[in-house]
């Protein structure tokens, strides 16, 4: 039910979805599998997504493919959170180390728009430091980048996406005013407001990229609060509803159901065009350069299954790094009960956010940082707190008649690269018949002295504005980078600052792999920044014939 | 069990707004397939299914109340579908695995134990029970390696309480809005509710709770 795009592309025969437009179609340009494209772009999210949009209007020929479904949000997006996972990557993944990771919900998406479709909107810059923050704050690999450059491409993407935030951002070097207002907060946020108040620490309301005023077809948030299940008024600012319809009108065509097995190589060492299975068949499409933009698991996952005699340990693996420096965020959490009624369902689920612990250096027996945010889960997922800290039966039923009462924070914290924790090749196979990722976590001292800093704080700001009974959620995690680093050593990382492979030159990574450290922001609005620069260089080096 | 569940918010049912700008066309198909969740088990045996329905009723006592929730019926659903979590500890095996050997590990245990099937057991040896394979105390030939501690959290508890939680009577019972589209909601501070929200009893005074819930709409 509601599932006919799982099953049937709907990018094809020249026309693909409007998703504005209930049962409506948009033509789309439409290029044969033996018609060399300029650009073949693996993955539609935040990365491939983005790039393939800004590489079509520079007037490069652009296939992308997704895995993927290509869903229509007004009509199949239903309000509820079960359904919902339709939109997550729920393919096998095996999961070890010391602290397997939880894969599936908050940090895969599968479909047309990838993560973006049920990604919490947070839109945060990093700080400035952490570009060299080996450098300067002494820990994890300096990013090939700078941060005034980054500075203009993250200015350019928040006005992509029309950012709801506040008229000036208490952190970091000055940026202009976001484009549109900031939200009203809901209660969970005005509890983040109080104990940052009590604590004396700066808070704001959260960078969002769903509407605060309306946007050509679509009106601003109605406060429905299903954003991580898939936004069915198209307000979230997603890259279905953003990046994906510019780069159609641009002349990129993008394929759904287009799951990509191997990118393939010539005689010569360099890739020719990628291999995927849709509508039952494996297919060929030939290109000129082929651009990685699976995310941190599907990305090297990609890479290694196209080894070659030639590459025998996976493309653009020289280094022996793909795979390699997974790093996942802490996603740790305290919740308490207050005397008054929040009903945290209401509104995007994180309104309010104090990125204090990301600025400040002193206090601090770690490396790297934490933003905190105000909570809003829906009943599945608030049961899956509750079942994880073991409660059932006759505890589980009375906590959770507490619902309405409850507010919390919760972080994204750094967690620093380690080789250690990496993505590689399970003897098991998918429905594909390919190997399915085996993805090993462990976490470091660094990692747990940053978790048990930030749950005392968090603790501390949660009882001054009020909350008893607190408890922490201790286990959680957010968002995966790493796994393809960039940087200016072809030895010690996969890509240059450009997103180019050091060893294979027309064959280009732009996701979350390629992120040297992950800092204590959620990944979206870099790694599209990312995307907006790479787009431009490419540009650039096409025009001196130097692609 | 014949009793009303327990809940803060006497009279407020989440259905009662099925027809109004709460729900859209989507949500109403997606509810409509749940509620009609076949009560007969397709993925488990008979023997299974006894199992199951005790285990429910360890871990989600307020199933049973009235509206009922068919728990049982909702996990057998969601496994017969076989829709994965998008990851699996390497030390668990498949989701469906998993459940034929822990289920089976549970009456080895409870045989092992009191010489009966964990359904015939009284209720407090069945938490007994529980409470020892939560704590991964459970060693039996039938556990086939896999731990009774991650089986505990991973799939009993995960499985169940998440289909109890996608329920509409369990939304009812917390006071949760449900379904909120195209209306959304307008009230976002403290103590303020749009009407369509439930309305939270003060103890002894129900009735009035009552009463506004049934415009909750």
């Amino acid at each position: 039910m509601l599932d006919d795009a799982l099953h049937h592309p709907r990018g094809k025969d020249g026309r693909a979805p409007d998703v504005f437009r209930a049962g409506a179609w948009v033509p789309m340009r439409a290029y044969p599998n033996d018609e060399e494209v300029d650009f073949a772009v693996v993955g539609t999210g935040a990365g491939g997504g983005t790039l393939a949009c800004r590489l079509a209007e520079q007037g490069f020929k652009v296939v992308a493919f997704d895995a993927g479904a290509w869903w229509r949000p007004l009509e199949e997006f239903a309000s509820d959170e079960t359904h919902q996972a339709k939109l997550f990557w729920t393919d096998e993944r095996i999961c070890d180390g010391d602290n397997p990771l939880q894969l599936g919900t908050n940090n895969s998406g599968k479909a047309v728009g990838g993560g973006t479709v049920h990604f919490a909107m947070v839109s945060l810059r990093f700080r400035p430091e952490w570009f060299r923050s080996r450098s300067l704050l002494g820990y994890g690999a300096d990013w090939p980048l700078d941060w005034r450059e980054m500075w203009r491409y993250y200015e350019q993407v928040e006005n992509a996406l029309k950012i709801a935030g506040p008229i000036s951002y208490p952190w970091g070097p000055p940026r202009p005013r976001y484009p549109y207002r900031a939200h009203e907060l809901n209660a969970a946020a005005l509890v983040l407001a109080r104990g940052a108040e009590a604590m004396g620490i700066r808070w704001t309301e959260t960078p969002l990229a769903t509407l605060s005023a309306p946007r050509g077809l679509a009106h601003p948030c109605v406060y429905r609060g299903f954003c991580v299940s898939g936004c069915a008024t198209n307000a979230k600012q997603s890259a279905l509803v953003t990046w994906i319809p510019r780069a159609l009108q641009a002349g990129a065509e993008v394929r759904d159901l287009a799951m990509v097995g191997r990118v393939a190589t010539n005689a010569a060492g360099r890739v020719n065009g990628v291999e995927y299975l849709r509508e039952g068949r494996w297919q060929f499409q030939r290109a000129k350069n082929v651009v990685v933009a699976g995310y941190a698991i599907e990305t090297p996952r990609l890479l290694l299954m196209s080894a070659t005699s030639q590459y025998p340990d996976g493309l653009a693996n020289s280094s022996g790094l793909v795979g390699k420096n997974l790093m996942a965020q802490s996603n740790q959490a305290v919740y308490g009960t207050l005397d008054e009624e929040i009903r945290w369902y209401k509104g995007p689920p994180s309104l309010a956010i104090t990125e204090h612990w990301n600025y400040t250096d002193t206090g601090k027996d770690f490396f790297g940082g934490y933003a905190y945010m105000s909570q809003g889960p829906l009943p599945e997922v608030w049961a899956a707190a509750q079942t994880k800290r073991g409660l059932w039966g006759e505890a589980l039923a009375g906590e959770m008649q507490k619902y309405n009462h409850q507010a919390g924070l919760k972080i994204v914290g750094e967690m620093l690269p380690q080789e250690r924790n990496r993505v590689t090749l399970a003897d098991e196979k998918d429905q594909y018949g390919l190997p399915v990722a085996r993805v090993t976590y462990s976490w470091c001292d660094n990692d747990r002295r940053l978790i048990a800093h930030s749950l005392d704080f968090m603790e501390q700001a949660l009882a001054a504005a009020g909350a008893r009974d607190i408890w922490r959620e201790t286990d959680d995690t957010c968002h995966l980078n790493g796994t393809a680093r960039m940087g200016d050593d072809p030895a010690t990382s996969v890509v240059n600052a450009d997103c180019r492979s050091w060893d294979i030159p027309n064959l280009w990574i732009c996701d979350g792999s390629v992120f040297p450290t992950v800092g204590g922001v959620n990944p979206s609005l870099t790694i599209q920044a990312i995307a907006c620069r790479t787009a431009e260089r490419i540009a650039l080096l096409a025009a001196r014939g130097e692609l | 069990m014949t009793h009303a569940r327990n809940t803060r918010y006497p009279g407020y049912d989440v259905l009662n707004k099925r027809g109004t700008p709460s729900w859209d066309d989507a949500t109403r198909a997606v509810i409509d397939e749940r509620l009609a969740t076949p009560r007969e088990p397709q993925f488990f045996n008979a023997v299974q299914w006894l199992a199951v329905v005790h285990l429910c009723r360890c871990i989600v006592p307020q199933a049973d109340a009235e509206p009922v929730v068919p728990l049982a019926a909702l996990l057998d659903a969601k496994l017969t579908k076989n829709a994965g979590d998008g990851y699996r500890d390497a030390r668990l095996p498949p989701t469906r695995d998993a459940w034929l050997i822990g289920l089976a590990a549970v009456d080895a245990e409870s045989r092992s134990q009191f010489d009966l099937p964990f359904s015939s057991l009284e209720r407090p040896r069945q938490h007994a029970l529980l409470e020892q394979m939560q704590r991964g105390d459970m060693h039996h030939d039938a556990w086939q390696g896999m731990p009774s501690k991650l089986f505990f959290t991973k799939r009993l508890l995960h499985d169940i309480c998440s289909a109890y939680y996608s329920h509409p009577h369990s939304w009812s019972e917390i006071g949760f809005g449900g379904p909120a589209n195209p209306r959304g909601y307008v009230r976002m501070y403290f103590d303020r509710r749009d009407p369509w929200e439930a309305a939270e009893a003060d103890p002894g005074v129900e009735d009035k709770a009552r009463k506004e819930n049934r415009r909750a709409r």
